[in-house]
């Protein structure tokens, strides 16, 4: 193949694949030699592989392994997940890397799988059953990083392809690139396009989400208490005004009032006959003053009683000779005898 | 087994989701309803530090059965 052909050429050929090329032969008559010179090249589509790869695709899609029907779904929050891959692959760390960024809370276990050459096949299934063997195991992840379709073919093995399908516990896979399919891809429950991808897959809901939600639920919680408390409050505002109506507080202070009424009405009624005695009084008074006896004395007169026994000596007849008396004049008393030879006379 | 706290994040959360729905409709006695409360709360901050602590816990089959490699 000259240079220049070679430069066209959109893949790059290796030992033992199947190629289709064009050009022209030459023969040597001299030296017995044949050259093949190749102007173009392009990989053989209808190649072995691919054509066993069919082969096993229709027969296997014909049995209903790929049936959607038969797809289960993977739960949104995995707790335990398995992994079949190479224990020293990149692909495992991409998978470690993914799940513990986007839900660390998960504990995973690894199948450690060769996943390349003529034993992969065999190590793929046991790493497969053996996940199926744990019990709270809630997804596989079965996965491989990325590779010629020769490094993948693997994953077209036909026992894996049966057991994916009867295993117990759901598949992702994760094989490869994006446009690379395998038959495993398409009897798995669910085909990521990368390891990554399939890490992504396995588990749609994020701590970040679950931090959100969780927010809420507190949230949540703080106001259902509150709300709790607050109905109390209410009903509590209620009873108490209740019992504030209907309180024999209030009748005492009521009667306490009916009785300050009273009591002012009591003291207004006793000022008032108080005073119309007191007014009675003063015209008693004022009768008494024109009726006594001093109010002659202030006249002139004076009022002669015996000195012994205090009797008013009314009459001359009542007087004795020699009588001791008292004389009462307006401002005062003085003692007096009555004259007996006057008495004599009369 | 004495344990009577849920001890995994589902569990937790379950557990705080029911005690949410019981103080938002139940007629409950107050007592109860602080108890919820409480309860709820011990939950909650479960949830949260179950969260912020979490690392992926990997074990590898075949390798040392008890050996848990913290990621």
């Amino acid at each position: 193949m000259w240079k220049t052909s070679a430069y066209r050429l959109n893949f790059s050929p290796r030992d033992g694949q199947s190629v289709e090329v064009h050009g022209n032969m030459s023969f040597y008559a001299n030296s017995g030699q044949v050259q093949l010179y190749v102007d173009n090249m392009q990989p053989i589509g209808e190649g072995l592989l691919f054509q066993e790869f069919l082969n096993l695709k229709n027969k296997l899609e014909t049995e209903g392994l790929f049936d959607p029907a038969h797809k289960r779904s993977f739960p949104a929050l995995p707790k335990h997940i398995g992994i079949v891959t190479s224990a020293s692959g990149a692909a495992l760390q991409d998978i470690l890397n993914t799940l513990n960024r986007r839900l660390p809370l998960v504990r995973v276990t690894i199948a450690p799988s060769q996943v390349q050459g003529s034993e992969a096949p065999a190590s793929l299934s046991k790493s497969l059953e053996a996940l199926n063997q744990i019990a709270d195991l809630d997804l596989i992840i079965l996965a491989r990083g990325g590779g010629s379709i020769e490094d993948l073919w693997a994953f077209n093995d036909e026992k894996l392809a049966r057991l994916i399908h009867t295993s117990r516990v759901p598949v992702i896979t994760g094989v490869g690139h994006e446009t690379d399919f395998t038959i495993a891809d398409f009897v798995a429950d669910l085909r990521a396009p990368t390891p990554t991808a399939a890490a992504e897959l396995a588990t749609p809901v994020m701590l970040n989400d679950l931090q959100l939600t969780l927010q809420t639920l507190r949230s949540g919680l703080l106001s259902a208490i509150e709300e709790q408390i607050a109905t109390r409050s209410h009903q509590l505002e209620l009873k108490n005004q209740d019992l504030r109506r209907l309180s024999p507080i209030q009748r005492v202070n009521n009667t306490i009032q009916t009785l300050d009424i009273l009591r002012e009405r009591l003291n207004r009624a006793m000022r008032q006959q108080l005073q119309r005695l007191n007014t009675h009084l003063g015209h008693l008074g004022n009768r008494l003053e024109t009726l006594s006896p001093l109010a002659v004395l202030q006249r002139g007169f004076a009022i002669i009683s015996d000195a012994q026994s205090g009797q008013l000596i009314r009459l001359a007849d009542h007087s004795s000779a020699d009588q001791a008396v008292q004389i009462r004049f307006v401002d005062g008393e003085i003692p007096a005898r009555l004259n007996p030879s006057d008495q004599e006379k009369s | 087994m004495t344990e009577t706290q849920p001890t995994s994040y589902e569990d937790a959360f379950k557990s705080l989701q029911e005690i949410i729905s019981k103080l938002e409709n139940g007629e409950l006695a107050l007592e109860e309803a602080l108890k919820l409360y409480e309860d709820g709360k011990k939950l909650s901050d479960q949830c949260a530090s179950l969260l912020e602590k979490a690392q992926l816990r990997v074990s590898t089959l075949g390798a040392d059965e008890n050996e848990d490699i913290q990621f």
